[in-house]
């Protein structure tokens, strides 16, 4: 299997979005191995506007790659805080940097349990195992 | 006899025969019994192919026109000159048979085309990016409108000028109905919109304002101003425009429309059934990702060599289904093979010949019926090709109709629009009238009153 990169301190997603937790604060992005699935050619990505509120499962954001555009799904429910407007004009940010400089947004979740659905970095390396196959 | 189809009687058997079928019957056996008809309307025999030619000819000739008619009609669609090699360049099987360019490897020939055509669409209303066309000026303003209020999440209302024609304006409403937009109409006087009419509609609320230029009735509108004006308010600015005015009037780009839009029939299309028909989509660089329609982009193969493409495909349906700026999936594209061919034939001094002939027949027109004295110039403002006339004495169905069987086409009745407009009708002068045909008219006219 192909090594990707997969912090330990971070949650992942089954849609290959990671979160980073910091109390009631959260950061998405999306991972490694969904950069790769795009041939790491991000060309376009949509963010929502700050104060948004989004539910837990709704989709946030698209990104898009040459071939295909996928949708950007939160795993919380909660309200926007922050959008990493730089990567919208330098989408290639995500593909570099996926879980530092390609950071997309923070929300601040209403529910911290809304988490319990998330992989810690060995579950995912292992549903990754799974999906390759 | 000439059959029609191009298998005989001895194919058909061996074709069958080869996939296992006893006859053509049992080709539809997997339909239930219960659901065929076994009755059918009795038809006349088959004709033969002159006596078909002859039966459609016969029933062409009840059109009300002769052959002999000379067009002064406009309206949207228009009888301009069509130099023989559009029809002989496009009419090629490659172009008339060709299917959607999806597949780069074999579609050069045709994506080389509509990036031609894109790059002279762009040159000629001076904006920023083209899509490879769409299927007419109406859809493509809806298109432009439903993209503008997508920037501007949070507001809702879209000015309308009232003296754009009322069927785009019809075609706007028919797609705003899914949309939570409300369409506001800025009333006109003396054939043009006021700024007054603008600035007292224009709030923070404002999506966007349309204008065309010229106008329904022929008249130019006040296209710097209005620009200044809705960009001070922080709405976008879209114009519908007509291509062939361009050689003369300050395109869309020099008066800063975010969006411009065109009835691209004009370009080398005849006004047949209405029109050939073709969308001009135009835009500021900054709505590329939310364009439209097809993008033909350049690009270089593995080998390093220039090739076309299809490019930023996200944005349509087939990737991003509902979330796709638009669901057209197809467009006229031949028609914009003909344009790409007719504004290569006629260049930017051919537009300005075109243009400025268009605009000097208009004036003599205008100035020959003036003079009459029993015709009514309503609107008093410039105009480019074709201009409003007032009958004084009432019924311009009947006039118009007064004038066909003598060879004049003139029209539409401006009064079946709005009753502002009653009594009026339009006289349009393309470049390919000429001054003995416009004496003939002008006399035609004096002889109705």
């Amino acid at each position: 299997m192909m090594q990707y990169e997969i912090p330990d301190d971070l949650l992942y997603a089954k849609t290959h979005e990671w979160a980073r937790v910091d109390n009631l604060d959260v950061t998405l992005g999306i991972t490694s191995y969904a950069v790769e699935q795009m041939d790491k050619e991000i060309v376009n990505i949509e963010l929502p506007e700050k104060g948004r509120i989004v539910a837990k499962g709704e989709s946030f954001g698209v990104v898009d790659s040459v071939k295909a555009a996928f949708d950007l799904y939160s795993p919380v429910n909660g309200e926007v805080t922050a959008v990493n407007k730089s990567i919208l004009n330098q989408p290639e940010m995500v593909a570099n940097a996926p879980y530092t400089e390609g950071w997309m947004i923070k929300i601040r979740m209403s529910n911290a349990h809304d988490l319990d659905d998330l992989m810690k970095s060995e579950k995912y390396k292992t549903f990754l195992e799974s999906e390759e196959h | 006899m000439i059959p029609y189809l191009c298998s005989t009687e001895e194919e058909q058997k061996k074709m069958l025969a080869e996939i296992g079928a006893a006859s053509l019957e049992d080709l539809f056996h997997s339909i239930p019994r219960e659901l065929m008809t076994h009755t059918f309307p009795v038809l006349p025999p088959a004709l033969r192919e002159y006596e078909l030619l002859r039966e459609i000819r016969n029933i062409a000739g009840r059109n009300g026109i002769s052959p002999k008619s000379v067009s002064f009609m406009g309206g949207g669609v228009y009888e301009h000159f069509i130099p023989s090699i559009v029809p002989a360049l496009a009419g090629r099987a490659e172009f008339v048979t060709s299917y959607t360019p999806y597949h780069p490897e074999a579609s050069q020939g045709n994506l080389q085309v509509f990036f031609e055509y894109q790059s002279l669409i762009t040159r000629l209303l001076e904006m920023d990016i083209s899509n490879a066309s769409m299927y007419d000026v109406a859809t493509a303003l809806a298109e432009g409108v439903i993209m503008a209020a997508g920037q501007m999440s949070g507001r809702k209302r879209c000015l309308v000028a009232e003296t754009m024609h009322p069927f785009y304006r019809d075609v706007l409403a028919t797609y705003m109905k899914n949309f939570d937009l409300e369409l506001v109409i800025l009333k006109s006087t003396g054939g043009i919109v006021p700024l007054a009419s603008l600035e007292k509609e224009l709030d923070d609320q404002t999506v966007c304002a349309v204008y065309q230029h010229p106008n329904f009735l022929g008249c130019l509108e006040n296209m710097n101003a209005a620009s200044e004006r809705i960009h001070a308010s922080g709405a976008l600015f879209l114009s519908v425009v007509d291509p062939i005015s361009l050689g003369l009037l300050s395109p869309p780009g020099q008066y800063h429309a975010d969006i411009a839009v065109a009835e691209g029939q004009c370009l080398g299309m005849p006004p047949w059934f209405g029109g050939e028909t073709l969308g001009i989509f135009t835009c500021k660089k900054e709505f590329m990702r939310k364009m439209p329609g097809r993008l033909v982009g350049l690009t270089t193969d593995t080998r390093g060599k220039r090739g076309f493409v299809l490019t930023l495909q996200t944005r349509e349906q087939h990737i991003r289904r509902e979330k796709a700026t638009s669901n057209i999936c197809t467009n006229h594209a031949l028609n914009a093979i003909k344009a790409t061919i007719y504004l290569s034939a006629m260049g930017p001094s051919g537009m300005k010949e075109i243009a400025q002939t268009c605009y000097a027949n208009a004036q003599y027109a205008l100035s020959q019926i003036k003079q009459l004295g029993k015709y009514h110039i309503p609107f008093e403002g410039p105009v480019f090709k074709e201009f409003a006339v007032k009958a004084r004495n009432g019924n311009v169905p009947e006039l118009i109709q007064a004038l066909a069987p003598k060879g004049f086409l003139v029209g539409p009745d401006l009064g079946a629009f709005l009753p502002e407009w009653k009594n009026c009708f339009l006289i349009c002068t393309t470049e390919i009238r000429n001054r003995k045909e416009i004496d003939e008219l002008v006399k035609a006219l004096n002889a109705l009153s």
